[in-house]
């Protein structure tokens, strides 16, 4: 059994971005730089937002593509940063073909989705939630 | 105390240059927005400069807890204001806060006038003045969509931007924030029209060191969840328009320029109906879990082809309802969203162009404007003749239009009718015929806001205990209110949420940041930031004095009876009492 984290409907999202807040909380400290996820209006808040966070892929490309073997696939789907293997290369970054890898300009290294649950957690309208997959 | 925040941007627009400044004291000890933002504009501003010159100022300030707690979403803009003369300030949302503290910086200043059109690009590494001649003339909608599309950076990014009216200076221009928000009220997009400053787009990603980190994740929590509480449950509901039907059953809801104090058609511009027929989507302020931006979808047809539709998103909040709605007697609710939304996408305040609107209106039906200056029929309901009318401020028509784009105090002086012309220190009022604390409000508040220190929930307190305050207690209520305020302002955070961010709740928030200061503390720095700010005032040129009272905000009943000069006057006197002790 693992968790991930899902989206189930994104039109309830309401753009706060508190789920990005919070993720950057799990350091302790405040504003957004490591947020493993974002929310961001699709051409104008009307429309909607794109929510982008890692969805756990049960053959996760991002790991395929690690020169370094520094993405460790979870049983179930989803992947592990093992921060000393990783040489900051980015390819991960763009092997992910949802965006859902950022990156950590203060560390140099990429962000990686812990499916901590943080930004289900903390999500006011319900838009993010901690799926258990087995 | 993560030092971003007195980072101190500084935009020179006629050099096209900019530098930062280190404002650590400052900062630390005004904790940022209004208490900065005044500090830095009474440094910059030029006072023999015409509000429109190139000697004005636009600061723009976010505060110590920006991108750290909920609700700390507002951005404060101070600037002269081409309306009142005076000292102007507005607040916005959106992303706006966020991104000026991510871009690194606790303010920014901007001054100058560029020699043709520009829009400012900000981010982390630099400042990019950007060719906007491409631009100029477009409306709030359309620039920002083109600067969306090339400016990058989705979810990280603020884009501020004018419109027509705000190029066309017209006083009561107001700048655009994601397209729902605003800095409304007292001009600055004319202001920025004055600078030839179409557009800022500012960005940036980052963290915000604190000092306990223990501490912060605490009382974050603890706001965190005392946000799901009823009090801010009721903004997320309906939003801001759940006021229209108390207002109006009370009868403090101005109607046709305040000849009514109800309007029968209320309950069809109400946040129940309104929410009912076209919410389309509520949308939140970064870091702001309420969610108050009430947006409707009207779907409309293009008249010269069948099964031809467009769907338009319009955000409406109480005030547009009140100055574009009851004030202009419109009912009809698509009506009354198509003018709103006309009026934000040239860029104008709302409640401003309402209250020009409503007087132009009753000045025609009494004879004293000429219907060949006033050119479309104007008539309490028609919307359509509103929507033209607008049009025609914007354009600067004729003589007469040109007038109505200086405001209400203006053109009533050019034209007569001044009695209903509904402004206080030149600022037209908002919609709350409440009581004499709503007026004292409107006179004393440091913006002739309503927000300034909100007489209009201290009038429905004392209605609905039954027991009036007298003028010097109610004196005193409004001084305390304002100076709590410049706190929260300072901070910057919304005041939506003032009942969670009271005196200790404040401290135990800036506490793990590093910043230690008593409840008494902060009080006082309230006090003086409003102190202060009075002061410029008198700098520019402002008199309690002179302050001019329509005559009709006497003849119409209040909930709270009619409204007694002498007292209202009383309760003016002791504020000024207050300011000087």
């Amino acid at each position: 059994m693992i968790r991930r984290i899902a989206v189930p409907d994104t039109e309830r999202c309401v753009g706060c971005q508190i789920c990005m807040y919070a993720c950057s909380m799990r350091y302790g400290d405040g504003g957004l730089e490591r947020s493993a996820l974002i929310v961001k209006s699709l051409g104008g808040f009307e429309r909607g937002f794109a929510v982008v966070v890692c969805r756990a892929c049960e053959d996760p490309p991002c790991a395929a593509s690690c020169p370094e073997g520094a993405l460790i696939v979870r049983e179930h789907g989803g992947v592990r940063l093992l921060s000393s293997k990783c040489t900051g290369c980015m390819i991960c970054i763009s092997a992910c073909s949802l965006g859902a890898i950022f990156w950590d300009r203060e560390k140099g290294k990429p962000i990686v989705c812990t499916y901590c649950g943080i930004c289900a957690k903390h999500c006011p309208h319900n838009v993010l939630i901690v799926e258990e997959v087995s | 105390m993560d030092d971003s925040l007195f980072r101190v941007l500084k935009i020179d627009l006629s050099k096209m240059d900019f530098s930062v400044e280190i404002r650590k004291e400052l900062f630390l000890r005004y904790l940022g927005g209004v208490g900065v933002g005044v500090k830095l504009f009474e440094e910059e501003l030029d006072k023999n400069s015409d509000p429109l010159g190139s000697g004005n100022v636009i600061v723009l300030a976010v505060g110590a807890m920006t991108a750290l707690y909920p609700f700390a979403s507002k951005t404060v803009a101070i600037f002269r204001s081409p309306l009142t003369g005076n000292y102007g300030e507005s607040h916005a949302g959106g992303r706006s806060a966020a991104a000026i503290r991510m871009a690194g910086y606790g303010a920014i200043v901007i001054k100058g006038a560029a020699d043709h059109p520009v829009y400012l690009d900000i981010d982390e590494e630099s400042v990019r003045f950007r060719d906007a001649r491409a631009l100029w003339g477009m409306k709030t909608d359309i620039t920002g969509r083109v600067i969306r599309e090339r400016a990058g950076k989705e979810g990280f990014r603020s884009i501020i931007r004018i419109g027509p009216a705000g190029e066309r200076l017209i006083r009561y221009s107001s700048a655009v924030v994601e397209t729902y928000r605003h800095f409304g009220r007292l001009g600055i997009g004319a202001v920025m029209g004055s600078k030839k400053l179409k557009a800022i787009v500012i960005s940036g990603r980052r963290t915000i060191k604190v000092e306990d980190k223990v501490g912060y994740r605490r009382i974050y929590e603890k706001i965190f969840s005392e946000s799901k509480g009823e009090f801010m449950k009721k903004y997320h509901d309906l939003g801001t328009p759940m006021n229209v039907m108390p207002l109006n059953e009370i009868g403090a809801l101005p109607t046709m320029n305040l000849k009514h104090n109800r309007f029968d058609k209320a309950y069809d511009i109400s946040g129940e109906s309104i929410a009912s027929k076209r919410l389309g989507r509520r949308l939140a302020c970064s870091h702001c879990p309420t969610a108050c931006i009430h947006i409707a979808a009207l779907r409309e047809p293009y008249e010269e082809e069948p099964y031809f539709y467009k769907t338009e998103f319009v955000s409406y909040d109480y005030e547009p309802i009140y100055a574009l709605g009851s004030m202009l007697g419109i009912g009809d609710v698509d009506g009354l969203l198509k003018l709103i939304k006309e009026v934000d996408r040239l860029g104008l305040d709302a409640i401003s162009t309402g209250v020009v609107l409503s007087w132009a209106t009753e000045a025609l039906e009494r004879g004293i404007l000429r219907k060949e200056d006033v050119i479309v029929d104007l008539k309490w309901g028609d919307y359509e003749k509103y929507i033209e009318a607008v049009n025609l401020i914007v354009k600067g028509e004729n003589e007469f239009y040109k007038y109505m784009g200086l405001g209400v105090e203006a053109v009533a002086a050019k034209y007569g009718g001044l009695d209903f012309a509904l402004s206080f220190g030149g600022n037209e009022m908002a919609g709350y015929h409440t009581g004499p604390a709503a007026y004292a409000t409107n006179i004393t508040g440091a913006r002739h806001s309503h927000l300034d220190s909100a007489g209009y929930s201290l009038d429905q307190e004392m209605l609905k205990e039954g027991k009036m305050l007298s003028p010097a207690d109610i004196a005193i209520n409004l001084f305390e209110e304002e100076s709590w305020r410049q706190v929260l302002c300072s901070l910057v955070v919304c005041l939506f949420s003032r009942k969670i961010y009271k005196p200790d709740v404040v401290r135990e928030c800036l506490e793990p940041l590093g910043l230690r200061l008593s409840e008494e503390n902060l009080v006082e720095i309230g006090r003086e930031i409003l102190i202060s700010k009075n002061k410029i005032k008198e700098d520019l040129g402002f008199s309690f004095d002179r302050i001019r009272l329509p005559r009709r905000i006497f003849e119409i009943d209040t909930p709270l009876g009619r409204l007694d000069e002498g007292k209202l006057m009383e309760i003016v006197r002791k504020f000024r009492e207050l300011l000087k002790s």
